[in-house]
């Protein structure tokens, strides 16, 4: 658009500006008022460019049209404000109040197994005194498994760990479903020099019918630690930071003799509660014997170890009374961890 | 055989503290409510019945006249009474029944004077106890009768304790108590068992000592009351004093002894010996067994008259006319008697104790006891002697302790004196020195061997609480973090953070399972069964996760549950990658599967059920958090639906497959609706992108303004938007590239060809690191892109109108 402003036809006169403020007023929403600041006070309406133009008139002139204009501008301007405000009032006012007790649009929820949650509490509890993870085969030599651990063929230890036996394709070799984590240990020290602090997490077999404290099928942590100078003590100190860990602060454990043929002295180790002492896994100093086997000196060198039954440990953490719940899988149990 | 200290609860926490756990505390008597001690005041005839008398009775403070019909209840004696409502021994039914107020010819009883009988103690009741108790009348009578009962779970280590004797050692231990061993002194010795009876062992490997007594002219009879309670209270059931001696020598001493009748054995010889191949055997239970020459059987010149250890036989069982007895007591090597009571199923206690392991010392000594006790109470004569094989002793074990050692294994270090008392309360000789002690193990504590276990012996004793608890020092060992483990637990969050539940499924199913999920061209790969299952659903190795999270999803269906997502990170086994020593390759996989409807806007269901593209997008944010780009083609994955299913490949391999499973998979396995997985080689994976779990890189923000533009392609149908879409991005300029709209037309497009019925949206965002691109910039990106759309898809830019 070109702009004369000698001609006075073409400047905006007070009855248009009353008329662009008529046209401002039934206007309700913000981007109608924006078309309308453009067409009005934007960079190329009349007004503006007219502002800009004044600068070519002669003086007498200028300061006439130069009058008209401004009040054009600051008319429009107030009409533009007092229309901003108005909707701004607009938009805190008038609002449908909401129920705020309704309940948010829901996301959907997924969540980790209890069994996970738990061995992983209980590989990050290790952790922080320097155990490091290894894992190792859930199918099993008997060798690793019972042999050299100490429990040769027809040890009435065996009857404590009733076995799946396998046939393999292969037919030759005897396989089995470890009945523990222990096999790690062994598996471990064939390769490796002292010092070992290890945990070693997985599941384990036994072959024995389910009720509400047995599951064939559970999941066990093998803890293992071997170097100079280590006692039963560091092994109480060490379930001690764990308890602590993983059941708080103001717990006490208690060690009591047991028996497995791969340690000695053996031990049972219980944690205080309000219901009194209660058994949560089996440890003990790596038997002499054992260590001899993997090349290391007995003399020089001791080790603790200790098995942890994750189902046990959730199950006190948690609450749970049936083992079974956990591999039943109902989402009205695994959600709520 | 020891005197126990008052605290029954303390001495059981202590013995459990030292290794012999005690599980319960059984009541024997514990069910004598409303029976007390009472003290009979006056004894008058029944005014109407001869044989029946009034008795007045003092029970506590109180008195009561009742009736009694019983010869020997006199005034003075003290009686166990019981009251109205007290709980007693029914003689006739051998269950409990409530007393009640009864009218005895006339006379109105309210309680009774009770016999043995009555009490549960034994059968006789012919007439009332007479109790030898200064405790005053009103006492309970538990207090006064009652015995206690532990029970015990032992350790298999202590075959020793398998018995009242290695208990009372313990005890005794622990206690400082004198220890009393039970009296095996023979009485009155008849004429000598020399050339009456004879033993020969044939397979000294596994019988090491072998004895026989003589009993002659033995009565068979019940015993006596104290053995009969004492047989009760250990959960055995008493049959005649023969049986009940056997069974008692063996709870007293942990010795197991088998009594033959003497005059059905041939020749009166016995021999030691590995079963013939075929040879029968009835054992007292009835049944016949084949052995074999891995079986050690006690024969006499005829056959097998008995499986070593295990059961005695059928032919040579003591009867009611037995009047001699030859007394087998005997060890056999532990091994084969577990192997052979496992193998018939036959864990008797014997076979139990063998099993364990039982000193060669002990025969002798449990085959003196029982002949004392056939001698006492039931009239036999021993004859004097015994027949004693032992092929090969084995000498006494001496260990050498260092007094370092005690300390450097526990931690804590354990007084001489508490030491020194320790061994010597256990019965272990010791020789001390300066450094060091000796010290000599006796027969009963096989267990004991290395240094250490005496270490053990003397921690059990002295307790455990004083142990200290010491923290870790010295160097932590480094090891580096195990990939498929960080791969492993960083899928687990981010299914979960996709809305999935973990499930955790059992590693063994069925082998029916296995094949409706397994591709036909893999069904020849064999499985790993398990030999001895728990069940025909559990015996075999999995190698797809399928079956278990089917199911899951089933069990969740069946309860109502309208929406299922859920994911499983686990192992599968297979034969393909076995090792040399035959173990299945474990394979890490992860699965996810969503089936059931969408939410509204308050979590209620609706009629929309979830899809292939709910399953995808959370596997898309699975590997999206691991950083790796995949792609999918349409494939037809053996148990998914074709059309519906596409194979996942990552840099060219393939990682896994993901689809809606086929109906007729999903019904055996008990979902009836739309159902989708995706299913993951995470081992694939790993291989394929080793570095995913790496931190990743940061890169810098652009700089420079980008632009966007929509195009509406038409493309034929079997042309993939993820190739349209990374066409585009494959040039340098194109920063995004994706998909905004997909529908059919309703005929096809003008120009464009029949096939050309599909309109693909995809939206591109152009950007420059150096500089802000200019519309001709922009123009002769869009003109590249296009024409290799065109080129290698077919797409061409739908006309507008």
């Amino acid at each position: 658009m070109s702009v004369t402003v000698s001609n006075p036809d073409s400047l905006l006169s007070p009855e248009e500006v009353s008329d662009a403020i008529e046209g401002l007023a039934p206007l309700s929403e913000q981007r109608e008022v924006d078309a309308w600041r453009t067409q009005h006070l934007g960079r190329k309406s009349r007004l503006m460019l007219s502002l800009r133009a004044l600068g070519s008139l002669d003086r007498s002139q200028r300061a006439t049209v130069g009058r008209l204009l401004n009040d054009a501008k600051t008319r429009l301007g107030e009409a533009l404000s007092a229309k901003q405000a108005e909707l701004k009032a607009r938009r805190t006012q008038d609002l449908r109040s909401l129920d705020v007790s309704l309940p948010g649009r829901p996301l959907p929820s997924g969540g980790l197994h209890p069994i996970t949650r738990t061995e992983r509490a209980i590989v990050a509890a290790f952790a922080t005194m320097g155990f490091h993870v290894i894992e190792g085969p859930e199918v099993e030599l008997e060798y690793y498994n019972f042999e050299a651990l100490r429990i040769p063929a027809d040890h009435p230890a065996r009857d404590a760990m009733d076995t799946f036996y396998l046939d393999g394709p292969a037919g030759d070799a005897p396989l089995l479903l470890r009945t523990h984590t222990s096999p790690n240990q062994i598996r471990y020290m064939e390769h490796h020099e002292p010092p070992i602090r290890l945990i070693a997490p997985g599941r384990t077999y036994r072959n024995e019918a389910t009720d509400a404290t047995h599951e064939w099928m559970i999941t066990q942590t093998e803890v293992l630690a071997v170097d100079r100078g280590l006692t039963l003590a560091h092994l109480k100190g060490t379930l001690y930071e764990f308890v602590r860990h993983l059941f708080g602060e103001d717990r006490e454990i208690r060690f009591r003799c047991d028996y497995f043929p791969f340690v000695e002295p053996g031990v049972e180790v219980s944690i205080s509660s309000p219901d009194g002492w209660i058994e949560i896994l089996g440890a003990g100093m790596v038997h002499p014997e054992i260590l001899g086997n993997m090349g290391y000196d007995p003399e020089v060198y001791t080790g603790f170890a200790a098995g942890l039954g994750v189902e046990r440990i959730a199950m006190l953490r948690h609450g749970i009374r049936d083992i079974r719940r956990f591999y039943e899988n109902d989402l009205r149990f695994l959600a709520q961890f | 055989m020891v005197s126990l200290p008052e605290d029954i609860e303390g001495l059981a926490r202590r013995l459990t503290l030292a290794g012999l756990e005690v599980t319960d505390i059984e009541r024997v008597g514990g069910e004598w409510e409303g029976v007390v001690v009472g003290r009979v005041l006056e004894v008058r005839p029944h005014p109407d019945a001869d044989r029946l008398r009034l008795v007045t009775v003092d029970k506590g403070g109180e008195h009561q006249t009742v009736v009694c019909g019983a010869p020997n209840v006199a005034s003075g004696q003290d009686i166990a009474f019981a009251s109205e409502g007290a709980m007693l021994n029914d003689p006739r039914t051998g269950s409990l029944r409530k007393l009640k107020k009864s009218r005895i010819r006339g006379v109105v009883s309210g309680g009774m004077v009770c016999s043995e009988a009555e009490l549960g103690l034994s059968a006789e009741h012919e007439g009332i106890l007479a109790l030898g108790t200064d405790r005053p009348p009103g006492t309970p009578l538990r207090d006064v009768l009652g015995d206690r009962v532990y029970v015990f779970d032992l350790t298999p280590n202590r075959a020793d304790a398998l018995s009242v004797l290695g208990v009372a050692r313990d005890v005794a231990a622990l206690t400082g108590a004198p220890l009393n061993p039970p009296d095996v002194s023979t009485p009155r010795p008849g004429p000598a068992i020399e050339g009456r009876a004879s033993v020969e062992i044939a397979a000294p490997d596994l019988c090491r000592r072998f004895t026989l007594a003589l009993i002659e002219d033995v009565e068979i009879a019940p015993s006596p009351a104290w053995m009969q309670e004492r047989l009760t209270a250990a959960g055995m059931r008493p049959i005649n004093n023969l049986v009940d001696i056997t069974n008692y020598v063996m709870l007293e001493l942990g010795q197991p002894v088998h009594a033959f009748d003497y005059d059905t054995v041939r020749d009166h010889h016995i021999i030691v010996r590995r079963a013939e191949a075929g040879e029968p055997l009835t054992t007292l239970d009835g049944k016949t067994h084949r052995l074999g020459p891995d079986r050690l059987v006690i024969a006499d010149p005829r056959g097998a008259i008995a499986l070593a250890g295990v059961m005695g036989g059928l032919e040579t069982e003591i009867t009611d006319s037995t009047r001699n007895v030859l007394l087998e007591v005997a060890n056999f090597e532990q091994a084969s008697v577990r192997r052979t009571a496992r193998a018939f199923d036959l864990f008797s206690d014997a076979a139990r104790r063998f099993a364990w392991g039982l000193p060669p010392e002990m025969p002798p000594i449990a085959s003196a006891r029982v002949c004392r006790l056939l001698a006492e109470y039931a009239g036999g004569r021993v004859a004097e002697g015994m027949v004693d094989s032992w092929p090969v002793r084995e000498p006494p074990v001496s260990i050498r302790l260092r007094r370092s050692r005690i300390p450097q294994v526990l931690g804590m270090e354990v007084p001489r004196p508490a030491v020194r008392a320790a061994l010597d309360g256990l019965g272990f000789e010791v020789e001390e020195s300066e450094e060091t002690l000796t010290v000599g193990v006796p027969y009963w504590r096989r267990d004991v061997r290395v240094p250490d276990d005496l270490v053990e012996e003397v921690a059990r004793v002295a307790g455990y609480d004083d142990l200290p608890a010491a923290p870790l020092a010295g160097a932590i060992p480094h090891h580096p973090p195990l990939p498929a483990r960080t791969l492993r637990e960083r899928v687990r969050d981010l299914a979960a953070e996709a809305a999935l539940y973990e499930v955790q499924t059992y590693s063994l199913v069925s082998d029916d399972d296995l094949a409706a999920v397994t591709p036909p061209e893999l069904a020849g790969i064999p499985l790993f069964k398990v030999r001895n299952p728990l069940g025909e659903s559990r015996d075999t190795l999995r190698t797809s996760l399928r079956p278990g999270i089917l199911r899951a999803a089933a069990h969740n269906l069946a309860r109502g549950a309208r929406a299922v997502r859920l994911f499983e990170v686990g192992r599968s086994y297979h034969a393909a990658g076995a090792g040399s020593d035959g173990r299945p390759e474990e394979r890490e996989r992860a699965l996810g599967l969503i089936v059931g409807v969408r939410m509204d806007r308050f979590g209620g269901p609706t009629d929309e059920g979830l899809d292939f593209f709910d399953a995808k997008a959370a596997l898309e944010h699975v590997l999206g958090g691991l950083r790796i780009s995949a792609r999918f083609r349409p494939g037809s994955p053996f148990g998914l639906l074709a059309g519906r299913a596409a194979d996942i490949t990552v840099e060219g391999s393939g990682i896994g497959v993901i689809g809606q499973v086929h109906p007729d998979v999903a019904a055996r396995f008990g979902v009836e609706q739309d159902v989708f997985l995706w299913d993951l080689d995470l081992s694939a994976l790993l291989a394929a992108a080793p570095g995913m779990t790496d931190p990743p890189i940061a890169s810098p923000l652009p700089r420079h303004p980008s632009a966007v533009e929509d195009f509406a392609l038409l493309v034929g149908p079997e042309v993939l938007a993820q190739d349209l879409v990374r066409e585009a991005l494959a040039h340098p300029l194109v920063v995004e590239a994706r998909v905004f709209d997909d529908y059919l037309l309703d005929a096809p497009a003008a120009g464009a060809g029949d096939a050309s019925r599909r309109s693909l949206g995809v939206s591109v965002r152009y950007q420059a690191r150096n500089r802000t691109l200019n519309d001709n910039d922009i123009a002769k990106v869009r003109r590249t892109i296009l024409k290799r759309l065109k080129a290698n898809h077919g797409a061409v830019v739908r006309e507008r109108g």
